[in-house]
């Protein structure tokens, strides 16, 4: 989530634009925006209304449906490897795509520029590094940018891969590159999607609606009726965030929760931690945080702590600065989490597509949450603050060294 | 002194509004959480005043901040016992950082608008490039106490208002302003025109190294913790009523400029306002100041002593 730096725009006199310019996804329209801000001005109004605004443009209802399905669905495959697992596989032949070994695997990544793809990134090398049939592995970095991504992605087609791995920037604008690829080589695209059935397999976990409705749900048991819950999101218009958001809605509107805001925090530490001392100011108390993203939970629990108030009702992520507060702290948490370990998932299908064996179509990988329950089975105080619980990688080589951790 | 009076009015008016829309503001916890979060930023704007009103500018202070941030929780990775060494060496990044900036500017004659965004260009590739755009390590609790503690908040702030303020109000305050007022002239009558501008970016470095004490302290690591802060400092430095272009004004108004900024972020907070907004009032204010500077004013106005250009 790359931003123009805001000066720069400002100087080029046209500052006016600088909130439209804050991604370069597809952005909401005006409307929503305001429409989510108007929810959070009306702090001391009755708490009839749940306060959660109009539904996100992006929300499909059969999406929503069959993610919230999934959730309690028995994945397939090994019990101690979730990344090679899937839920309701529909198996395709990958018969046309047998070759004998010496493979040449190739991987056209969106970006490492966040703690989630650092973590990931290094958990697929190391995957690549356990089988001796890789010869070679040839990887790009996008670094954010649609336009590098599609040169990319034709750069790679053109060097005798013998299969692609992609990790879209965006959605649509990846698509026709993605498409000439499937032409060219068998294609495997995880994480964000495309639109288009063309790569032998598309792999994620099971999505954002279940991500959050997991923390909302949450919240609905945690925090008694007429309590007053603060949604802090990212940023608007990201599809990822928005079927987060949209599911968390869907959740909160059919409960007797009050949604006294929705704010944008930009997945800044500063200004998240800014926005809950100003709620924690007006409200004097809240009774539990919603987050689309668990980054700067952390400083929405400081927020609290510095405000001398108990610490209600948090929903975070599977990162070690969050889980190490909450057991510190007790707190009353939940964790979502949108594993990395989907980063090593690609290479084992790329393996079995140029081997021939079957692949699922849509590889949907489980994606559980971190509970008071399981905390200390992810709890690794020796691994940094960032490190991302569920990489799947403790069992890899180099681990923890590679991933930045301590023996 | 006289030309500052607008912004304390302002800054007035905008407390009593916060006050208004939430009392808690009003007992001694609001209100120094307020001074805490604003604390940077009259920082950051007290060393970017050093550097405006010698007629230049400095736009790698958001950099310098995000770099020092991540640096000193590279370094100290969670390790009590490395606090003070790294504070040290953060203060030492700093102040070289402001010396290359104004030894560059100076000597080399590359305007500084060139250099400084340079210099920005270059710490935030070479941060992007250490940490890959993830931070690693922690900062230590004592690290972290003064940024998050409000008593050394504004303790820290009160004494670089108070420093800021003691060095205006000394040689090297008038020799600044005289060089940014008309290099020649003060070159002319001995002044030392290289060293104060250089000083100035030293300054501006050394503020910037505080403030992503006070912000590392805050919030903890991240990789945008400076994003888009020169902005914030220069508008606050406008809004104080200190000419770009140099010459004119007093830190103590940019100082309160800051404070005003950090207000109206925080009642458009209040009203429920999109934060997206901040980076609209921070456009409007720039052009709107010095357009307004730019712009003749009908009436005559009292010629302050040595004030070359009163009406420009």
């Amino acid at each position: 989530m790359s931003r123009p730096k805001p000066f720069l725009v400002a100087l080029a006199g046209l500052a006016l634009l600088a909130a439209a310019c804050t991604s370069d996804k597809p952005a909401t329209t005006a409307t929503q925006a305001a429409t989510s801000a108007g929810a959070s001005a009306a702090p001391s109004s009755a708490a009839s209304a749940a306060g959660t605004g109009e539904q996100s443009k992006f929300f499909v209802q059969a999406d929503y449906d069959a993610q919230l399905a999934m959730r309690t669905k028995t994945a397939q495959g090994p019990a101690d490897k979730p990344w090679e697992q899937a839920i309701d596989p529909q198996m395709v032949s990958t018969s046309q795509y047998k070759k004998s070994g010496g493979y040449h695997l190739c991987f056209s990544n969106a970006a490492v520029n966040n703690p989630w793809r650092q973590v990931g990134w290094k958990s697929m090398q190391a995957e690549v590094a356990l089988h001796k049939e890789f010869t070679t592995f040839t990887a790009l970095d996008a670094e954010g940018k649609d336009d590098k991504q599609i040169s990319d992605i034709a750069e790679l087609t053109g060097k005798g891969c013998d299969a692609l791995i992609v990790s879209p920037n965006t959605t649509a604008t990846l698509t026709p590159a993605v498409k000439a690829a499937c032409g060219k080589l068998p294609v495997i695209v995880f994480d964000r999607g495309v639109e288009t059935d063309c790569p032998v397999t598309f792999i994620n976990p099971i999505g954002g609606y279940a991500f959050g409705a997991d923390g909302a749900e949450f919240l609905v048991e945690k925090v008694p009726a007429g309590g007053k819950v603060l949604a802090l999101r990212i940023l608007p218009g990201v599809d990822v965030l928005e079927t987060r958001w949209s599911a968390a809605k869907a959740t909160f509107d059919k409960s007797r929760l009050q949604v006294v805001g929705v704010e944008f925090t930009d997945g800044d530490a500063a200004k998240t931690k800014s926005i809950v001392s100003d709620y924690i100011a007006r409200h004097g108390k809240l009774d539990g945080v919603w987050m689309d993203a668990g980054a700067t939970a952390v400083a929405a629990v400081e927020a609290f702590e510095d405000a001398g108030v108990p610490v209600p009702a948090m929903v975070g992520e599977d990162q070690q600065d969050f889980l190490q507060k909450w057991k510190q702290n007790n707190l009353t948490a939940i964790a979502p989490t949108y594993p990395t370990y989907q980063w090593r998932t690609p290479v084992i299908a790329a393996l079995k597509i140029l081997k021939g064996e079957e692949v699922p179509k849509t590889w949907k990988l489980p994606q559980p949450k971190i509970t008071a329950e399981n905390l200390d089975t992810y709890l690794q105080p020796n691994m940094p603050p960032l490190h991302y619980a569920l990489c799947g990688c403790e069992s890899l080589p180099g681990f923890p060294e590679t991933w930045g951790g301590k023996k | 002194m006289r030309r500052a009076l607008p912004i304390f009015a302002v800054l007035a008016a905008l407390l009593v509004a916060i006050a208004v829309a939430n009392p808690f503001f009003l007992e001694p916890a609001g209100f120094f959480a307020f001074v805490k979060r604003a604390a940077p930023l009259v920082i950051l704007a007290a060393g970017q005043y050093f550097v405006i009103v010698s007629g230049e500018f400095d736009l790698s202070v958001g950099s310098l901040v995000t770099v020092e941030v991540v640096v000193a929780a590279r370094l100290i990775d969670g390790d009590e016992a490395a606090t003070w060494p790294v504070l040290a060496l953060v203060i030492v990044i700093g102040l070289l950082v402001g010396l290359v900036n104004g030894a560059v500017t100076t000597l080399l004659r590359v305007p500084s608008f060139i250099t400084t965004l340079g210099m920005m260009l270059v710490l935030s590739g070479a941060v992007f490039l250490w940490t890959g755009g993830a931070p690693r390590g922690a900062l230590s609790q004592a690290f972290r106490v003064f940024g998050r503690d409000t008593l050394w908040s504004t303790l820290i702030l009160l004494a670089v208002g108070v420093a800021a303020a003691l060095i205006m109000r000394a040689d090297f305050g008038r020799t600044l302003i005289a060089t940014g007022d008309n290099e020649r002239a003060a070159a002319l009558s001995g002044v030392r025109v290289t060293r104060a501008r250089i000083l100035a970016f030293v300054l501006s470095g050394l503020a910037a190294a505080v403030a992503g004490i006070l912000l590392g302290g805050f919030a903890g690591v991240s990789a945008q913790v400076g994003q888009g802060l020169e902005f914030s400092a220069i508008t606050a430095v406008v809004l104080g009523g200190v000419a770009l272009g140099g010459g004119r004004g007093s830190v103590v108004a940019a100082m309160a400029g800051a404070l005003t900024l950090e207000a109206l972020f925080t009642l458009l907070n209040l009203y429920g306002i999109s934060g997206a907004l901040e980076f609209t009032v921070q456009g409007v204010i720039i052009i709107a100041a010095v357009a307004a500077g730019a712009v003749r004013l009908p009436f005559p106005l009292t010629p302050r002593k040595g004030d070359a250009h009163v009406a420009s």
